[in-house]
């Protein structure tokens, strides 16, 4: 510290004496933010940049590429068939041999939109707004399991350790909110397998960890007061705490105490942050509607849509949803239809919610999962007809893109006819995260923590920003 | 399109002159020069490849030679530098070479690569200059101006300094703080408000040294350091991946490491048995139990993962493990390349790898005190009734057949989707043991016939679905087995390490543990001093003596350069993770030394170098800020005082707990749970079937934060919130964050609100000055005029539950000053 801030700090100490028993108020928080160097306070980017948040609908389990984005009819003639092995030999599958038999798709696919953009019948709510996604078709990725698969995609790497996006986002640019984390993470359906690895801070100091908002009980950990405290009373302790903290910051001049009295104010500015958030009421029923919120099917994923786009509005800077599972293995065609039943609307909701307020432009939107599935089928029961699935398959599969920088209304990349691999534009899980960053105007290259005596970064030792889907 | 490239490339080849005899001075070496000693020359020799020097240039590179003399269409070279075969073309900056020189270099392998002896350049041994690699110091204590001031000679080392600074060190603190900072320094726990009565009324002129004595015998000493040295061993109770199985034995090794510490075990000894305590002579259960050190790595038990690239990636977690806890060198960095900064290359690191490459992983009975004599008793009553039941299920028949289609799909892999799973289960979620070995072998100990078994018993329905597995009522027999198993003794299991056949070990190009290059034997770094032995094959054992001998600069150094971070926030040298190049260079050089030196000459005694820091007057120092230092000493790292340090995420659950009279103070054990909301398991795939949080009952509720279960996909959040450690890696150095998280756990956390109840009842029942009391018990000091107020104004409208609660939440509670 130098002397000037330590004199600060002393003139402060007098000001909050002047306020003491008063309420912490806004214009005090941000004077302590500024003053205490938080490090969740607002940063500028590398470069301007198109996007200030984003929201990542995460598909877990791996959605099946040529169900819903990627149409392959030629599947139909080789349907119940194994392929030749001098077409197969490339492949990396997880329970499925080579010579597995291929499975046709059911669904029909139309194009939609003015793009003429190709859509499983599926998704009749993401054809509504085909203009304004991009639809990457020939993503790859490295690791062909769930839990690798899902640390390449947040943590750009197989083993576990490492920070995620989420948490390299918040680190680079701070959060533009008050009163709420940078970095919040909702979930959907049934846990996932890679858990807190998804959205942990890794040696990233912990203040850059996503935050859950939990389904069942307090929303964010610890959120409520304990039983029989009123707010009144809440404020009172919380009056005094800063009170007692002052007196020893002015007796030992250790500025971390100044910070630890900013963390306190924030923490019950979340108090009600948090409920007010959750609150719907203001929301028109026009708005619910569009999201799904009333309807049984879509309420969960849907909720989260709409959370998700309340949290960007007050700032938040990354919101990751989690929806489980899209891990077909087995009954395709039955499952599948479920998970696009609870998620299409709500996602295509977001999109339009997003763009009729204005802030589609400058909030990127993913939609993904860790990898796709295979087009040979995998049968664990033989007997039972129905009971074909898809195995994992990281060498070709979609993902869509929209908003915040991303030009939307086209297609980029594509698979052979069985969908086997990628034939032109392959985009690598390290390629996709270059460019989320870009858009946030972040070169991936310099957004680097040095951890244990290296400089690591989210793309490892790879990846390039792909300039096609940029606006 | 691609394959036209080639084509038109190779046509053109063929097109270029053919050359005549080739001069390997005249046609060769100059293009080498030219085009090629940049990154393989005698500067560098990237890829572990030199070609100025004939004997290494014929040896190749990492991925193995370079040219099949006589073949230059079939040798790397060529491929490399035309691009094809898959390799992106040589050199990877610059022009590309010309298809005539390419011509000249394949026509040069094709008439025999002749290369005339020209003198070889000095083998390429890796030297260093850097200060971490060389031999460690003997450094005179300095003489200081102010003696007086000094009370050992580690305040001589700093005195010196300062003086040179200018800079008078701070005022000893006060006895109350002395206590305080001692007592959570060597015990994680605040002293009571007895302990701190008897120390200040201690006149005698070592009554500080006998609290530090005190403290030194403690058992808490044990359990405070021992979760150090668990955030270096990544510590947890479950596998990491998916599933996250719990690991419900892995806290005998936590166990071992308290024990060992709490008897003061030479670090040597201590780092020999947790390395390779299984191969000393006649190795006794605790040297194996030891070994756990490396059982802490991840397990994936994910369905269709490929068994071979995990067991790859622990080997290389614990080569780069060992690396950096005893070395303090980045070695991981080597995995993929060369390092970029210290002289590691990557053959160093797949030496290091060797020595564990033929590691297996076993777990044993490892029978606790009184168990044996019980079991025994017991134990063939017990196999009868198993055996009775299994007959009573048809066991032995149905597990024959189902061995017998396992062993045909093994050898037949694609041929039956439903047993190709049931193998692949067989692989990843035996319980206890290598299944799929245990599946294949002929002859089977009892013990690994019961682990197959009951393997075959929870997970039959693989093979032969859902409706076949009810009709034969396994789950029935499953849950008579586990009662079974509970009415009669059984033994306590460890998982530690067991060494396999030798494997032949190769380099891994690019680290894809796909992609061998050459052999490998394992060897020391060859930076540093070399093993010393004449085994043609040296084991763990010789790698664990080696980091001890007394040739090796780096072992001590780090080891104490980690107390002294422990003690000071802040190590000697600032990066205690790394110790290379591009680590910080230590702050106080011959001070490190000294230390690392009376550490080794002192029977590595951990105590007794923890008893000379803190009892130095350096230690002693206020921990006051110095704004009038703070241009010249932001960090402290002069030392003109002592630290302020936020406690750890266990420590502050300890201290709660202590001052509100709860805390269990049982020592080691099992790991127990503590409530946490419902929604933490959630997140984690093991939310279905897989690890449950069932809340401990009594006083395990209450014990201190080093046993409570971590799971590493859904850890406990006041860990997590307060930067314990993912334990996914290995971690030397926790950081210390400061978040409004942290203030909603203290403040609305169901545990520490009971806490500060517990407290609330203490100073009300305890005392006749319950405001002073609070103090005492919270802060081990009295309260001042202003903040008998604060507290007195809270009261007047306000229970003492609430203020206790604020006394838990203070700054100054959490800290060590």
């Amino acid at each position: 510290m130098k002397n000037e801030d330590f004199a600060r700090i002393q003139s402060r100490r007098r000001f909050f004496r002047q306020c003491a028993g008063g309420i912490g108020t806004i214009a005090l928080a941000e004077l302590l933010r500024a003053d205490t160097g938080d490090p969740l306070a607002p940063k500028p980017p590398h470069f301007p940049a198109k996007a200030k948040n984003i929201i990542f609908l995460f598909m877990e389990g791996a959605p099946s590429q040529m169900d819903l984005f990627d149409p392959k009819p030629a599947l139909r003639k080789w349907h119940g068939h194994p392929l030749p092995p001098s077409m197969t030999k490339d492949l990396k599958l997880a329970f499925i041999k080579p010579t597995a038999s291929i499975l046709a798709s059911p669904r029909e696919f139309k194009p939609y939109g003015q793009c003429g953009m190709e859509l499983s019948d599926l998704l009749p709510h993401t054809a509504s707004i085909a203009d304004d996604i991009c639809m990457v078709r020939g993503m790859q990725s490295e690791a062909f399991n769930h839990h690798p698969g899902q640390l390449f995609l947040f943590a750009g790497h197989m083993i576990g350790g490492r920070p995620t996006m989420g948490a390299w986002v918040t680190y680079g640019l701070g959060s533009e909110s008050q009163n709420l984390p940078g970095f919040v993470v909702l979930s959907s359906g049934v846990g996932t397998s890679a858990g807190s690895d998804n959205y942990s801070n890794g040696f990233l100091p912990s203040m850059y960890a996503g935050t859950v908002f939990r389904n069942s009980g307090d929303p964010i950990l610890y959120l409520t007061n304990p039983p029989g405290m009123s707010n009144e009373a809440q404020r009172a302790r919380l009056d005094t705490l800063r009170e007692m903290n002052q007196e020893h910051l002015d007796d030992t001049g250790d500025r971390e105490i100044a910070s630890r009295i900013h963390s306190y104010e924030l923490a019950y500015r979340m108090q009600s942050a948090g409920p007010e958030l959750l609150d719907f009421s203001k929301e028109s029923s026009a708005t619910l509607e569009m999201y799904g919120v009333n309807t049984e099917t879509t309420r969960p994923f849907a909720t989260n849509c709409l959370l998700a786009r309340r949290l960007v509005e007050r700032g938040t800077r990354f919101v990751m949803l989690m929806h489980a599972s899209w891990d077909h293995h087995s009954e395709i065609n039955k499952s599948i239809g479920k998970q696009t039943a609870a998620t299409d609307q709500p996602a295509a909701a977001l999109i339009k919610d997003l763009k009729q307020r204005g802030m589609l432009e400058n909030t990127l939107v993913v939609w993904g999962g860790e990898f796709g599935r295979t087009p040979m089928s995998e049968m664990r029961r033989p007997e039972e007809a129905d009971n074909a699935g898809r195995d994992h398959h990281p060498n070709g599969y979609s993902i869509w893109l929209a908003g915040g920088g991303i030009r939307g209304g086209q297609v980029i990349g594509k698979t052979d006819e069985l969908g086997l691999s990628v034939v032109q534009d392959a985009v690598q899980v390290h390629d996709l995260q270059a460019t989320m960053l870009h858009c946030l105007g972040l070169d991936h290259k310099r957004l680097t923590y040095r951890h244990m005596g290296r400089d690591f970064r989210l793309t490892d030792v790879s990846g390039e920003v792909v300039p096609k889907m940029l606006v | 399109m691609r394959g036209g490239l080639l084509i038109f490339f190779c046509a053109s080849l063929a097109a270029a002159a053919v050359p005549g005899k080739i001069d390997f001075a005249r046609d060769i070496q100059p293009l080498f020069s030219a085009r090629c000693y940049g990154c393989h020359g005698p500067q560098q020799q990237m890829s572990g490849l030199r070609l100025d020097v004939k004997d290494a240039a014929i040896r190749g590179g990492y991925s193995g030679p370079l040219f099949k003399s006589g073949d230059g269409g079939n040798s790397t070279l060529i491929h490399r530098i035309s691009g094809d075969k898959g390799f992106a073309a040589m050199p990877p900056v610059g022009p590309r070479l010309a298809g005539d020189e390419i011509a000249l270099l394949r026509a040069w392998i094709d008439q025999g690569a002749n290369w005339p002896d020209t003198g070889t350049a000095a083998a390429a041994s890796r030297t260093s200059s850097h200060w971490a690699f060389q031999a460690i110091a003997h450094p005179a204590i300095p003489q200081v101006a102010d003696a007086s001031w000094v009370r050992n000679p580690v305040d001589a080392f700093i005195r010196a300094r300062l003086e040179r600074e200018k800079i008078a060190p701070a005022p000893e603190a006060s006895r109350n703080t002395l206590l305080r900072r001692v007592s959570l320094d060597l015990t994680g726990l605040p002293p009571t408000p007895a302990e701190m009565d008897a120390f200040l009324t201690d006149k005698r002129p070592d009554a500080y040294e006998r609290q530090v004595d005190r403290l030194l015998g403690s058992q808490h000493f044990a359990e405070k350091w021992a979760r150090q040295w668990l955030d270096l061993a990544r510590y947890a109770d479950s596998d990491g991946y998916e599933k996250d199985w719990v690991r419900p034995w892995a806290w005998r090794y936590r166990q071992w490491v308290i024990e060992a510490i709490d008897r003061d075990m030479p670090f040597d000894q201590f780092t020999i048995a947790q390395i390779a305590g299984d191969l000393l002579p006649n190795s006794t259960p605790e040297q194996k139990i030891a070994t756990g050190f490396h059982r802490n790595t991840l397990t994936n038990r994910e369905g269709g993962i490929d068994n071979a690239q995990f067991r790859f990636e622990n080997t290389v977690d614990r080569a780069s493990t060992v690396g950096s806890v005893w070395l303090g060198l980045t070695v991981g960095c080597a995995q993929c390349h060369d390092h970029k900064f210290d002289p590691i290359s990557q053959k160093d690191f797949y030496q290091t790898f060797a020595f564990f490459d033929n590691v297996e992983e076993v777990d044993i009975d490892a029978p606790l005190p009184g168990e044996l004599g019980p079991w025994l008793r017991a134990r063939d009553e017990y196999r009868k009734k198993r055996s009775e039941l299994l007959a009573e299920y048809h066991v032995p028949e149905l597990q024959a057949e189902w061995e017998k289609r396992l062993r045909e799909t093994s050898a037949n892999p694609g041929k039956w989707l439903d047993w190709d799973l049931a193998w692949d289960c067989v692989k990843k979620l035996t319980e206890g043991g290598d299944g799929a070995g245990i599946l294949l072998k002929n002859e089977r100990t009892a013990r690994e016939q019961d682990i197959l078994t009951d393997h075959f018993i929870r997970n039959y329905h693989f093979a032969v679905g859902p409706n076949r597995y009810d009709e034969i009522k396994f789950k029935e027999l499953d849950e008579k087995l586990t009662v079974l198993k509970t009415t009669y003794p059984q033994l306590s299991q460890a998982m530690v390490l067991a060494e396999s056949a030798p494997r032949t070990t190769y380099l891994r190009v690019r680290g894809d543990y796909k992609n061998p290059g050459i052999e490998v034997q394992p060897a020391a770094l060859s930076v540093l001093p070399q093993l010393g032995t004449t085994k043609s094959r040296p084991t763990r054992l010789d790698l664990a003596r080696w980091l001890v001998t007394p040739e090796n600069p780096l072992t001590a150094r780090v080891a104490v350069n980690r107390i002294w971070q422990e003690l000071f926030g802040q190590g000697i040298v600032a990066s205690s993770e790394d110790f290379g190049t591009r680590g910080d260079k230590p702050s106080h050089p011959e001070l490190l030394d000294w230390l690392a030196g009376q550490f080794r000459e002192n029977g590595w005694s951990r105590k007794q170098i923890i008893r000379t820091i803190v009892t130095s007057a350096t230690y002693r120092q206020s921990s006051k800020a110095r704004p009038e230092l703070e241009n010249s000493d932001a960090s402290n790292t002069l030392l003109a005082r002592q630290a302020r340090l936020r406690l750890t995420a266990e420590g502050i659950r300890d201290s709660s707990l202590a001052v509100s009279g709860l805390l269990s103070t049982e020592i080691g054990g099992k790991s127990i749970r503590p409530p946490q909301p419902n929604g933490v398991m959630e997140m984690g795939y093991g939310k279905k079937g897989g690890a449950q949080w069932d809340e401990s009952k009594g006083a395990d509720r209450y014990r201190r934060g080093l046993y409570i279960q971590f799971l590493r996909s859904t850890p406990y959040p006041q860990l997590v919130n307060f930067d314990a450690p993912k334990s996914n890696v290995s971690l030397c150095r926790r950081e210390r964050s400061n978040t409004s998280l942290q203030a909603l756990n203290l403040l609305n956390d169901p545990v520490f609100v009971e806490a500060a109840q517990a407290l609330a009842y203490r100073i009300a029942t305890e005392s006749s000055d319950p405001l002073k009391y609070a103090f005492h018990l919270t802060l081990g000091r009295d309260p001042n005029a202003r903040e008998i107020k604060s507290m007195s104004t809270y009261l007047e409208k306000h229970d003492w539950t609430g203020l206790s609660s604020i006394l838990l939440n203070l700054d100054e509670f959490i800290t060590r000053e």
